[in-house]
């Protein structure tokens, strides 16, 4: 058993876990955090989006220092069918500021580097340790980690759960359930490399200008799911995710979906001739506000992917993880200085002050969002997007057809596909779940 | 385009870099003479292709290739047919990019 005895155990090394380590570390508490992998982002995988503002909040200065790929300019939205894809897009000279909003990063890089900032701050951070196992006292009261170290236990006065998405150590301890199949996506991805030069002259971008695609529609096959393309320095992250449940109820393969996605006639140029360097898959939190767990108790938060906080809508995930992470140990810090013990009722501050925070309020604006696509999936994901193609196809396409005509077939293979009742009730549950 | 593309996941898998903890597993399959439908799924959902079926029908697992995503863990651990752990630290997969 390790002697020491610290004043808080972070389990993880993700966005979440180094958010919470960092900040306590910085408020003067003597922390400890325990990462499974070989180096701190050995085990992360990401898009990866990093949000500047949630980053600045914790290293001001990281613009100088972190290891970032793009700033990002231009954001894509691709509907999808077989052939074809219909886009929305976003570009503006208003994101080349100074200090841009959003980057691309690549996680194992970046982490590595949030993690120095953590053991400058004052943090004891400890690799290639798997935790095993929580300590509870003869209150039941977690009081500590058992680690598969020799020797391996140690205690602290609280411990933070930034495991991740598939963390063990809060289910089988039972303080949250199990991630279930229709709650989490699962996403494949495989990183394309190419010269820099080539990369800027097919996404037309200049310098470290950088952009980002997510696509949806026939790419998963009436399963809900999205594909994504982001533009990196020398390499682009592509990827596909599709609900769990999903793969489990038709059987696609999750490596079939991604190749299909590669060979689509809109993507194929944008990689083509590329070396891949690397093939991961993660999971992903899609059961948003209704599936967060309980986030606290005797002696314990949970933060990050682990508490299910991800806005499947908006994509944002690492955003949410550290601002969870930061607010977390702000409340641990808090009960600390108030010189009294680390009690649900006390770290109860922490849901508070989450809720107040944009994490809860967003995941609540959306809470009806994940189960309205799960439900109606073929819909949103199959017979909009092909629909949507044809009538653009037919309204750009010319061959003497007189406009009114042209129009009344489209609405006709929308009645046809879905009927004026089936029409009018997306509508109305998509409206409704968004407000 | 619905025609499934024959995909071979060992050629993705072989970018990686593991370090494989030799004899000490950390997925398990629960003995079994007949797969239960949770077994079946692993064999397409799994993104890293770990899940086979042998001569006698029965699912096997190899976790050389694993990269950890914790699919299996959320379809099949539920009803006992496999144990899923963390590999030991510093093994398993580790990313360059993640």
């Amino acid at each position: 058993m390790i002697d020491e005895r610290f004043d808080a155990i972070v389990v993880g090394a993700g966005m979440a876990g180094n958010a919470a380590a960092l900040t306590m570390a910085k408020g003067g508490m003597k922390v400890l955090q325990l990462e499974r992998g070989e180096y701190p982002g050995s085990k992360n995988v990401q898009g990866a989006i990093l949000y500047a503002d949630m980053m600045e909040k914790l290293v001001p200065e990281f613009r100088e220092e972190a290891p970032l790929e793009r700033h990002l300019i231009e954001q894509r939205f691709w509907m999808m069918d077989d052939r074809s894809h219909v886009g929305m897009h976003y570009r503006s000279d208003d994101f080349n500021e100074e200090r841009p909003n959003r980057y691309t990063i690549i996680r194992a890089q970046f982490d590595k580097w949030f993690s120095s900032k953590v053991r400058e701050a004052g943090a004891t951070v400890l690799c290639e340790t798997t935790v095993t196992e929580l300590v509870r006292d003869e209150r039941e009261r977690i009081v500590g980690v058992r680690t598969d170290r020799r020797d391996g236990e140690i205690h602290a006065d609280v411990v933070v759960l930034a495991e991740g998405v598939n963390g063990l150590l809060g289910t089988r301890a039972g303080l949250r359930a199990r991630p279930t199949p229709d709650n989490v996506a699962l996403a494949v991805k495989e990183m394309h490399f190419l010269p820099r030069e080539t990369i800027e002259a097919r996404f037309n971008l200049k310098g470290d200008e950088g952009v980002v695609i997510e696509a949806a529609g026939t790419i998963s096959r009436g399963m809900t799911g999205m594909g994504f393309i982001y533009a990196n320095k020398e390499c682009i992250s592509l990827g596909i995710g599709c609900l769990v449940a999903d793969f489990q109820r038709t059987g696609q393969t999750p490596y079939g979906l991604l190749d299909q996605f590669k060979s689509h006639p809109s993507v194929a140029p944008l990689i083509a001739g590329s070396e891949v360097k690397e093939y991961s898959a993660h999971l992903i939190p899609e059961g948003g506000y209704k599936s967060i767990p309980q986030l606290y108790g005797e002696g314990w938060v949970v933060v990050g992917d682990a508490a299910q906080l991800n806005n499947a809508i908006h994509r944002e995930g690492s955003n949410l993880a550290m601002t969870s992470g930061r607010i977390a140990a702000e409340a641990i810090g808090l009960v600390k200085s108030r010189g009294e013990p680390m009690s649900a009722t006390n770290l109860s501050i922490y849901k508070k002050m989450l809720d107040d925070s944009f994490v809860i309020k967003d995941l609540k604006k959306y809470k009806d969002l994940p189960p309205l696509m799960h439900t109606y999936s073929q819909n949103f994901f199959l017979t909009y997007p092909q629909l949507i193609s044809k009538a653009m196809q037919n309204f750009v396409r010319v061959d003497g057809t007189p406009k009114a005509e042209k129009e009344k077939a489209t609405l006709k293979s929308f009645v046809k596909a879905r009927s004026w009742t089936g029409l009018f009730g997306d509508a109305c549950r998509f409206a409704r779940a968004w407000r | 385009m619905n025609a499934e593309p024959r995909v071979r996941v060992e050629d993705k898998l072989y970018y990686n870099r593991y370090l494989v903890d030799v004899g000490h597993p950390h997925v398990k399959v629960r003995a079994h003479t007949t797969p239960s439908p949770q077994l079946l799924a692993l064999l397409k959902a799994c993104p890293a292709r770990c899940y086979e079926l042998n001569d006698e029908g029965q699912v096997e697992i190899t976790v050389d290739g694993c990269i950890e995503c914790g699919t299996c863990r959320v379809i099949a651990e539920p009803t006992g047919d496999i144990q899923w752990s963390h590999p030991r630290g510093g093994y398993g997969v580790l990313f360059k990019f993640g």
